[in-house]
């Protein structure tokens, strides 16, 4: 496979974009699965843990069910709010010098 | 707790009224949709014209089906805090589809998302395969959900199951094939926003009783139940059968044709990615509403009441509406309950017909070369064809356990469809017999592995013990669907699959030529 060299993807800043992407991606990723098999882990082996009482009549179950649902979607949140301004702003600026190379 | 004679499965007036407004609501929709549903990329994507709100919207209407209302208040009513963790998995294939694939589809497909398994294989081997996967999923959802609507609208309105079915199918073809997917878009939106709003009135209501304070509605449910409703209980009493059916759910999500369709809907990756982001807002608000609703049916309706009308304890929220609201205010959650219905069969129909018609046909068939005019064509022919097998399928399965069919559903989803398309985007080393190789693996595993198991080999069949132990098979069949990926590519590599990796990297990453 002989590539020539004005191939955009042998471009540093394109390789750095698309590392910095899946760092991103699958940092976020590797929290989700975490906190979802954590949970899964904890009913399975540890459900006395979520048994125990805050309050009156209220368990840490119930508060941590509804947390992984409210995390699950604030970390949507903060992938958007990277890809939209940060990724998006890289993709434009290495569009915009691709255009410049070819010209 | 006294109880009270449920005027269910009666007609009810503000039902049939509030039912009859949403119809003619939603067929003057498609009758506006109709001038704009002309062109293929009209009628799959909706001219890609949708926003990121309304996508939004619209993916949470796919997705939020009645059995999530209806099965999940009702399984938190009779067992408490277990149901909780059904709608946590339904929910965190949502940030899954996020971080991993929503930009790739968006960027390196056109309508399906076969498009994107078969950007750079050889087209007709990877599109029989993928459309293979895509209908099985889509079949097995539509069953579910016809045989389930089917004993709904016979609960809830007294209506002869096999009316019911035929009324389903019927308007449900009527969106898809006049208003394409511009009217199913609406369809979804105005479900969604029912649904939702439904389900805060009914929760404010039912919270009111408790001034307002929701520790009080679980201290009611404990002194009543015993606090053993507060506590897990033995739904995940097999921690590996737990693990697999986390899978299923979570990678399920990124692999549900209906869904991954939404994505071609809007303008470009940014709008897909905000999308996303206001769908998995949504569906969290409704499964932490179901919650309430399963605890305040508890305590407000009773366990005795809800099992006495329905062992499954489906009719939780509308008896719970029926408590809070009356007559009028149950009609209303019935007729919402049937709009969410209508909108889940149509969005399933319509993506099962542009499989049929963009995958099988048109670069199957017609290797490609095809007239948009023939194309929407044959999508429109696919959209009756697929509404009459729906109605069939529903008339078939009348009376029929068919509870494993979405666990089925999600299960081939989650090993047939999202490694393939996974291994396809992200792996260079990715060939056609591996794609193949994956996807059949994928299906053929998921399928035997659920006849064989305790949700159709013991509660179908009837046999005295399951021969695989699981009720899930997604811990087996999706590493297996990838096992089967890498070999099929390392034994039969693909030098042109390589060779345009680079290419499809530039789209998939900078949107360079996405459509």
């Amino acid at each position: 496979m002989h590539t020539p060299t004005a191939d955009p993807t042998r471009d540093n800043r394109f390789s750095a974009l698309v590392r910095k992407r899946w760092s991103v991606s699958l940092t976020l990723t590797a929290i989700m699965l975490a906190i979802y098999y954590g949970f899964i882990a904890i009913l399975a082996f540890r459900p006395d843990l979520f048994a125990a009482r805050v309050g009156a009549h209220m368990t840490v179950g119930i508060p941590v069910g509804l947390g992984v649902i409210i995390v699950s979607w604030l970390l949507t949140g903060i992938y958007v709010r990277w890809a939209n301004d940060d990724y998006d702003t890289d993709v434009e600026s290495l569009k915009h010098a691709m255009r410049e190379n070819r010209e | 707790m006294n109880t009270f004679a449920t005027t269910i499965g009666q007609p009810n007036a503000t039902s049939i009224a509030f039912f009859f407004v949403f119809i003619l609501g939603t067929l003057a929709i498609t009758w506006f949709a109709a001038k704009k549903s002309r062109s293929a990329s009209q009628f799959y994507a909706a001219g890609r014209s949708v926003t990121g709100w309304q996508n939004g919207m619209a993916l949470a209407g796919d997705y939020m089906s009645a059995a999530s209302f209806l099965g999940i208040a009702g399984l938190v009513s009779l067992k408490g805090y277990d149901g909780l963790i059904y709608s946590i998995g339904f929910l965190v294939g949502w940030p899954i589809i996020m971080f991993l694939i929503a930009e790739p589809l968006r960027n390196l497909g056109k309508y399906t998302f076969a498009d994107v398994v078969a950007y750079r294989l050889s087209q007709k081997p990877i599109r029989i395969a993928a459309s293979i996967g895509s209908l099985l999923t889509v079949c097995f959802y539509l069953i579910a959900q016809m045989v389930g609507s089917g004993m709904l609208i016979k609960m809830m309105f007294g209506l002869p199951y096999e009316t019911a079915i035929i009324a389903v199918g019927a308007v449900m073809i009527a969106y898809v094939l006049f208003g394409g997917m511009l009217a199913t878009t609406w369809v979804q939106i105005i479900k969604a926003m029912l649904l939702l709003a439904g389900a805060t009135v009914m929760v404010g209501m039912a919270l009111s009783r408790f001034g307002f304070d929701v520790t009080a509605l679980f201290d009611a449910a404990a002194k009543t139940y015993g606090d053993n409703v507060l506590n897990p209980g033995g739904l995940v009493a097999n921690p590996l059968d737990a693990l697999s059916l986390g899978l299923a759910l979570m990678f399920g999500t990124a692999g549900l044709p209906h869904i991954l369709m939404r994505f071609y809907t809007v303008p470009d990756a940014k709008t897909a990615r905000k999308s996303v982001f206001y769908a998995t807002g949504l569906i969290g608000y409704f499964y932490v509403l179901t919650f309430i609703i399963g605890f305040a049916a508890m305590v407000l309706v009773g366990r005795d009441m809800i099992g006495s009308v329905d062992k499954g304890g489906n009719m939780a929220a509308l008896l719970l509406a029926e408590v809070t609201g009356g007559t009028v205010f149950l009609g209303f959650i019935a007729a919402v309950a049937f709009a969410t219905i209508l909108a889940v069969v149509a969005g399933l129909t319509l993506a099962g017909a542009t499989t049929l018609s963009h995958d099988l046909y048109v670069n199957v068939l017609r290797s490609g070369r095809s007239s948009e005019e023939d194309e929407v064509k044959v999508a429109k022919r696919a959209t009756v064809g697929l509404g009459i097998v729906a109605i069939l399928l529903g008339l078939a399965f009348k009376g029929q356990n068919v509870a494993f069919m979405v666990g089925l559903a999600f299960a081939i989803a989650a090993s047939a469809n999202f490694p393939a398309l996974l291994l396809s985007i992200f792996w260079k080393g990715t060939s056609t017999s591996g794609a193949v190789a994956s996807i059949v693996t994928g299906t053929v595993t998921s399928v035997v592995l659920i006849v064989l198991s305790p949700t159709v080999w013991v509660s179908v069949f009837g046999n005295p013990a399951p021969i695989f132990p699981w009720k899930n098979p997604a811990l087996i069949s999706m590493p297996l669907a990838f096992a089967a990926g890498w070999l099929g590519s390392v034994l039969v590599p693909d030098a042109k699959a390589r060779s345009l990796y680079d290419a499809q990297q530039l789209r998939n990453y900078l949107g360079v030529g996405a459509e």
